[in-house]
């Protein structure tokens, strides 16, 4: 449908790309008492730490193997076996995600084998998972390399047995791409467990990343997420249920080991997918759908009434990762808004299909131009848009990542029947807001109109001259 | 850069850690480490410089996740807050284009943006494939007519601290003396003349404009006559970097990171150098002072002297009734170097008691500084890990941690009192008026009504439960009872 435009500058200005090494330790971090360490240079760590911290409002574990001039230039084998057994040792964690960067794939890193040495030297710590991935961050994205490192646990936990298919005839599989917020994975444990189903989500950040307070102090590991242990029994379940095109690869190779059939979604928002969602989880169970999820429905509905006036023909600009671009535009497009500019970091198959004209491969400057060129009425980005949005004097609805200038963004629903009338208030509400500005008509002060008693010839100018 | 350049760069005979061995700070440990490198150290230093165009060389991590996150302010032009980056992709890298997209990138910034100058930020991916920054920043500046400047700052190269040197020394040899300051308009001398004020002219080292901060101090130079010239880099101007070595007297701020910006104008230009801080109201004092003694203008240090006596009697008065609040309350310091001892001074000043500060990153001076602020028995911090500092906090019975953002979730999530103190803060504490903005928060977060609901075990939870988590979770115990539930896999990939 749309046509993809790729990158026309040599400069990125006002990036809109994480990089895919980001990516991955937010896969990683969705798994209970696990800690990323990211095969690079102490910023790389540093930065993404921040990120994350900046985003959730939450202390980050997150581990470096520090490469220094030395390693970089004669190798940095020992700076992954050392930092692994360290990480070992110190934390004993359930699992270590090992992403790689730019300067350790630049330098030539092997990582699969340094794990292989790792185990060699250190059998004592055989209990500890390591999943190695392959991130640089001149490939992708922050989603795909979220995908990489959900492909990577699965390469790494599920065994070739399509044997067990369905040895735990409630168990329902959700493999979830990064677009997902906590709030929305909270949303679809409960949607699941509605059901009488019992779901397992990997990655789980909605467990990990939800913001909550601990009886404990401090952990120097994750604290909540997708337990080891369950990853392992994906091969079991009766079904898989897989969010984002970006996962394809990982559920490929999850249907391929296990023989768990699969239904996939490209996204979980509006009517259509909700509706797609709640039928394979009533003919999985057996039961029929609950009445108050008939009611959320039908709320929804409702809300789509009331609001098709404001997002009617609506002018939206959007600029996010692939699959959250492809959810958003679909989203707003079946109120009838129309998607008069789209912009992704990276180029990927999912994008031709983006209810638009076309999607341009680039940064947020690409967003400010197309948006100013067509009129746009509101943007969809991260809080990066802020300044683009304020300099169009549009309003902007902070999706994907990062959210730093607002409190919960990374809580916020967006999936769902119920969640996606949040969003439409929302939307509707921001397009009110700020109808004035744009659509407003111009006053027009009548030549023949008769003056006020006692004023001047001149047209009225005082406020309330108007005919309303 | 070389290994000889960096070395030469950690060979900082002004800074008081230069007797110890020349690794920077001590080697960091993979699996154990925390903090920036290089790269980050260069840019954070330098991106205050409003006006230029801040180009990062490199893959998309490096900006990606980095730009537009500095809380600091300017007066007018804001390209710093323009992310710039050549978002380098496998084709660049494999294929060798990178040089060629940095220098049509440059030409990009130039003719979208004007700015006066173009920094370009070199990081791994292109100091490993050996991107020439230097050949490539000088044609595109002699194409394209307007400065580039090469700042050579790979992560791989050190730390952040050695990152703030790269950056600092950039400035020393490509920007600095690039130009004469401006002439000050005649009615402006005239006005000063008239009420006998000569002007000199000063620069800061190192100072940063977080939050805007240094607007509450900046009226105090204009009144007694000193002119900045350049702050390094808070609020500043590309032309302004560019006439530094025309100052008479340089401040370094609350900082040594810049030191080699101060000692090299000192061995090049002869401009005297001071090393001050201007939080807290003793330190803000001493801060004019120190000008005022390094010019030696008898009449600037009579005005010195009436203005503190102004400001601090003007202050004191604001400040009484926080000072009541705060007296008293026990405060963990994690911060680094110069802050280590500079801002006991400003919590003491509230009648505080600092029970701990860190000094890690201090030098044999600062903790001498800190030993007579704080006494003999002054807790010295060296394990900044988060479970020692949360074990000190209970130890110490501190009521607040103040420290970096980087610290501030450990805290909370401890469900303790906590107060930024670095860069990422929000809100301003330098100069006097900082002080009454610093006691404000900090009365903020101690009295803050959340910490006994926060730390409020559930009616229905008992006590013990609720303090300590239960047994970490047994793996076993999380596999569903089949009984030939197949084991962890204890592998990795294939």
């Amino acid at each position: 449908m749309a046509e993809i435009k790729k990158r026309a500058k040599p400069l990125s200005v006002n990036p809109l790309k994480t990089s895919s090494t980001t990516g991955a330790a937010l896969a990683f971090l969705g798994i209970d008492r696990a800690i990323p360490m990211l095969h690079g240079s102490q910023g790389c760590t540093a930065f993404a730490k921040v990120f994350f911290v900046r985003h959730f409002r939450e202390p980050i574990p997150l581990q470096t193997t520090a490469m220094d001039q030395a390693s970089t230039v004669l190798g940095a084998d020992d700076n992954v076996v050392q930092g692994l057994e360290t990480l070992c040792r110190k934390q004993r964690p359930a699992l270590i995600g090992l992403p790689t960067t730019g300067l350790s794939e630049t330098q030539g890193a092997d990582v699969r084998r340094n794990v292989r040495e790792f185990r060699a030297k250190f059998p004592e710590h055989d209990g500890v998972v390591v999943v190695p991935v392959d991130t640089p961050d001149y490939v992708g994205c922050l989603e795909s390399g979220f995908a990489l490192a959900v492909k990577g646990l699965v390469e790494a936990l599920v065994p070739a047995d399509r044997s067990r298919v369905g040895r735990r005839p409630k168990q329902v599989n959700l493999l979830v791409n990064a677009s997902l917020t906590p709030g929305d994975l909270e949303h679809l444990r409960d949607l699941v467990e509605l059901f009488g189903l019992r779901p397992v989500i990997v990655p789980d950040v909605g467990d990990s990343l939800d913001g909550h307070l601990i009886a404990d102090d401090f952990t120097p590991l994750t604290f909540g997420g997708t337990p080891v242990a369950e990853i392992t029994t994906l091969g079991e379940a009766a079904h898989t249920v897989v969010v984002g095109r970006s996962l394809a690869a990982a559920a490929d190779l999850l249907g391929e080991r296990s023989g768990v059939p699969d239904t996939r979604f490209d996204h979980l928002m509006g009517l259509a997918a909700n509706d797609r969602l709640v039928r394979v989880l009533a003919e999985l169970s057996g039961r029929a759908v609950p009445p108050r999820i008939d009611r959320w429905r039908a709320q929804l509905q409702d809300a789509m009434v009331d609001c098709h006036f404001a997002l009617g023909f609506a002018r939206i600009a959007i600029a996010a990762d692939p699959d959250l671009l492809l959810a958003m535009a679909a989203f707003v497009s079946a109120f009838g808004a129309e998607v008069v500019a789209a912009v992704a970091p990276d180029r990927v198959g999912v994008l031709t299909e983006v209810p638009s004209d076309a999607v341009h491969i680039g940064d947020l400057d690409t967003l400010e131009d197309l948006a100013r060129a067509a009129q746009a009425q509101l943007i969809i980005s991260n809080s990066h848009a802020a300044d683009a949005a304020a300099r169009l004097g549009v309003p902007l609805l902070r999706a994907g990542f990062p959210q730093y200038d607002l409190v919960g963004g990374y809580a916020r629903q967006w999936i769902g029947y119920r969640g996606g009338r949040q969003a439409l208030f929302d939307l509707s509400n921001l397009l009110l807001a700020h109808h004035g500005q744009q659509d407003a008509i111009a006053p027009y002060h009548a030549v023949l109109r008769a003056p006020a008693p006692g004023a001047g010839a001149c047209p009225p100018s005082v406020p309330g001259g108007g005919s309303h | 850069m070389k290994r000889s350049d960096v070395a030469a760069l950690l060979d900082e005979p002004a800074c008081s850690h230069n007797r110890k061995s020349k690794s920077g700070c001590a080697k960091p440990q993979p699996g154990a480490s925390a903090g920036g490198c290089a790269f980050d150290g260069a840019q954070i230093a330098m991106l205050p410089i409003a006006d230029v165009a801040h180009v990062v060389h490199g893959p998309i991590a490096c900006a990606g996740s980095s730009w537009d996150n500095r809380g600091t302010r300017t007066t007018g032009p804001a390209l710093y807050k323009i992310g710039m980056t050549t978002d380098l992709t496998e084709q660049d890298v494999v294929m060798g284009r990178s040089e060629k997209r940095l220098f049509h990138a440059i030409g990009q910034a130039i003719e979208s943006l004007q700015p006066p100058a173009v920094f370009v930020y070199n990081t791994c991916v292109p100091a490993l494939i050996g991107d020439d920054l230097e050949a490539v920043c000088k044609a595109a500046a002699r194409h394209f007519g307007v400065p580039v400047v090469p700042i050579d700052c790979a992560g791989f190269y050190g730390t952040k601290n050695l990152g703030n040197r790269i950056g600092a020394d950039a400035m020393v040899r490509h920007v600095i003396g690039g130009r004469e300051p401006d002439p000050l308009p005649e009615v402006v001398i005239a006005d000063y003349a008239a009420r006998g004020i000569r002007i000199h002219d000063v620069n800061l080292i190192g100072e940063y404009n977080i939050a805007g901060e240094f607007w509450h101090v900046a009226p105090l130079f204009d009144e007694l006559g000193l002119r900045i010239l350049c702050t390094l880099s808070g609020d500043s101007r590309y032309h302004e970097v560019q006439t530094m070595h025309r100052a008479e007297a340089n401040m370094m701020v609350c900082s040594k990171a810049m030191i080699n910006v101060a000692r090299k104008l000192e061995d090049t230009y002869g401009t005297p150098w001071f090393e001050g801080s201007f939080y807290g109201i003793s330190d803000m004092s001493a801060a004019l002072r120190g000008f005022a003694r390094i010019i030696g203008d008898a009449s600037l240090s009579a005005r010195t002297e009436a203005l503190i006596a102004r400001e601090e009697a003007r202050i004191g008065g604001l400040l009484a009734p926080w000072r009541e609040r705060l007296a008293g309350k026990r405060v963990l310091l994690n911060t680094g170097g110069v802050k280590s001892w500079s801002v006991v001074s400003a919590l003491q000043d509230l009648g505080m008691d600092v029970v701990a500060t860190a000094t890690k990153k201090s030098t044999e001076e600062d903790k001498a500084r800190i030993r007579e602020l704080m006494g003999p028995e002054a807790k010295m911090i060296t394990d900044g890990s988060a479970r020692a500092l949360l074990d000190l906090m209970a130890d110490l019975d501190a009521d607040i941690m103040i420290a970096g953002g980087r610290n501030l979730y450990t805290a909370l999530k401890a469900r303790l009192p906590f107060l930024d103190i670095n860069q990422e803060r929000e809100f301003g504490y330098a100069g006097y008026q900082g002080m009454v903005e610093l006691t404000r928060q900090l009365a903020l977060t101690i009295e803050s009504p959340v910490w006994g609901q926060v730390r409020a075990p559930a009616p229905w939870a008992s006590t013990e439960r609720a303090r300590r988590r239960q047994e970490a979770l047994d793996e076993d115990d999380l596999i569903l009872p089949l009984d030939d539930a197949p084991a962890v896999a204890a592998g990795e990939a294939a």
